[in-house]
């Protein structure tokens, strides 16, 4: 064997190990203890032993519920919406053999646009006097309306959040597809399969390690969304109803300087992630069985 | 006719009778796609149209396309006369680059030991490598910025460049071991018959072959540092070494109502990534799957 020179080995590793090591688990770990302290400033000095005080804030602070529901619509709307989406488009482009590379080039492309971009650029279109949807309603006779008021605000936060990573999932769920083996089909053909009985049976139930793997992206990049939210409601907009836990994450350590208590919803935001994460790779396996 | 074309398509795939029933709903199939395409190009096309335009037609109008008349570069004046654009994109640059280079670097080198040499530890360091992607910004940032401030680091390119390694690292080493471990080991056991030291293969037989997916590294991480606002907005606060994206945030709080500057502003920050993207998605899209499919 030539790979065997333990000094290599360590000397090539070490570089990255340190890195991963020091803003990555050490900082996770230094979170974990910074949620027992009361800490006013974010350069941590005058920090106060405080115990398990912040957790308990956790659980009675009204607006992380909010955010914890807010942030769980959004995984919903993701899987159902994102995922969905990009399940249909796939299986279309799929029985397109024209325009394929055009399709995966254009569906692609917001993803590759900075968050704070769309965000802006969706601010402009839900404007109330210049928004493109509203001078879409004006065209058609109707009176502009609202887009962001109570109620309404994360359904149309969510629209950007969807839209921009789509085209993500698409790609990955297409090229699943393409290792199917074209054998599979041509048999079924034989059976008398129709297209949609195909793609039933065939198709999805295939390409479901596959669809597994988006799951647990979209989910826990569900919980790190930040930039888009807080370009386009910002604090919570409007009346603190729009946090999701990354925003207010934010904005306490940032603009209420609790930083401990921030760090307290850092772990929570972590654990919970994990958790879910566990749950879908569980609700896989035992389907298979 | 538009049976004759059917017929014709039909007679052409003859050999591979799979697609016929299909494509009777092929034409409804382009029409959805196409109208899924026109999401993804008509937002940008509006943006793009309306920047061009003066601040009062967009209020008026912001459907109608620009003409000989209606077109003005006042947007794009204000904008780089309002903030140092440039200064903010070679700051983007400098932060950017050095990132996509240290990891191109740092996962190599770590890459290319994971796919290759067998040892005691091997898996467990592997996966606490790749698991560490689990951590979101959020859950770190605090230690990471007081570390930063302990060492003087804040409101200095090398205060996000740092913690974008380490962020980027975990993703990079998916990808590039998953690929290295798929190179055929006859090369570099030729390489050693020749006596070649590990580093040599690294850099003559290793990184040559492995190209493709260190492109995809390399660009993915250079879209997402170049994108991600949140470590930006932290960790750096004074504007001369404000990157684009942060630039981009502080135009909208401080002039969110002049339509055409924050029109103009969100094109200059697209078109850099746009530029990246056009000419290199083949690179992005193979690696993002090869990566993906397997796991």
């Amino acid at each position: 064997m030539i790979y065997k020179s333990k000094k290599i080995i360590w000397m090539f590793l070490l570089p990255t190990i340190i890195f991963v090591l020091l803003f990555l688990y050490l900082p996770f770990i230094v979170s974990v203890f910074n949620s027992l302290y009361d800490i006013p400033n974010i350069t941590g000095i005058d920090k106060n032993f405080v115990g398990l005080k912040n957790y308990k804030d956790l659980f009675t602070d009204p607006i992380i519920l909010s955010a914890v529901k807010n942030t769980f619509i959004m995984i919903l709307l993701t899987v159902i919406f994102e995922v969905g989406l990009a399940i249909v488009l796939a299986l279309l482009v799929d029985t397109t053999k024209a325009a394929q590379k055009f399709y995966r080039t254009v569906f692609f492309f917001p993803v590759v646009i900075s968050a704070t971009a769309i965000g802006l650029m969706f601010i402009l279109f839900y404007d109330y006097n210049i928004g493109l949807l509203n001078q879409m309603l004006i065209k058609l006779g109707r009176e502009p309306k609202l887009w962001m008021e109570e109620g309404k605000a994360l359904l149309m936060l969510a629209v950007p959040i969807v839209w921009q990573y789509i085209g993500f999932y698409f790609v990955i769920i297409l090229t699943g597809i393409a290792t199917i083996p074209e054998d599979i089909y041509e048999s079924a053909y034989l059976e008398g399969a129709t297209g949609f009985q195909k793609i039933i049976y065939i198709t999805l139930p295939l390409i479901r390690g596959v669809i597994k793997t988006c799951l647990i992206l979209v989910i826990t990049g569900t919980f790190k969304v930040f930039d888009l939210a807080w370009t386009i409601a910002p604090r919570g907009m409007p009346n603190e109803t729009t946090y999701l836990l990354g925003t207010y994450q934010y904005k306490t350590v940032y603009e209420a300087s609790r930083v401990g208590y921030g760090c307290t919803i850092a772990v929570f935001i972590v654990v919970l992630g994990f958790l879910i994460s566990i749950a879908v790779n569980k609700l896989f396996k035992q389907e298979t069985i | 006719m538009e049976a004759i074309v059917n017929q014709f398509k039909i007679k052409k795939t003859k050999p591979k009778t799979l697609n016929l029933h299909l494509s009777l709903g092929g034409g409804i199939i382009h029409v959805l796609l196409i109208a899924w395409s026109l999401t993804t190009i008509f937002p940008l096309v509006w943006v793009l149209n309306n920047s061009f335009k003066e601040r009062t037609l967009i209020l008026k109008d912001s459907f109608s396309l620009i003409d000989t008349n209606t077109f003005t570069i006042a947007n794009y004046v204000t904008a780089f006369s309002r903030m140092n654009i440039l200064r903010s994109y070679f700051n983007s640059f400098m932060i950017s680059g050095s990132v996509v280079i240290g990891v191109m670097f740092f996962g190599g080198l770590a890459a290319y030991v994971l796919a290759r040499y067998k040892f005691r530890g091997r898996d467990f360091i592997y996966a606490a490598l790749i698991s560490a992607v689990l951590f979101p910004a959020f859950a770190t940032i605090v230690p990471v910025f007081m570390g930063l401030y302990k060492f003087n680091l804040i409101n200095k390119h090398i205060g996000v460049i740092l913690p974008q390694i380490a962020g980027n690292l975990p993703f990079a080493i998916i990808i590039l071991v998953g690929f290295m471990e798929n190179i055929p080991l006859e090369l570099e056991e030729a390489a050693v018959v020749e006596g070649c030291g590990a580093w040599q293969i690294f850099t003559k037989i290793v990184i040559p072959i492995s190209k493709p997916s260190f492109a995809t590294v390399g660009i993915f991480t250079f879209l997402w540092s170049y994108n991600d606002l949140f470590l930006q907005m932290i960790i750096i606060r004074k504007s001369e070494f404000l990157p684009i994206c942060a630039l981009l945030n502080k135009i909208s709080s401080e002039y969110g109502t002049d339509y055409g500057l924050m029109t103009s502003a969100v094109t200059l920050v697209v078109i850099p990534v746009m530029i990246v993207y056009l000419f290199l998605q083949k690179y992005i899209i193979k690696g993002l799957t090869a990566g993906a499919v397997k796991g």
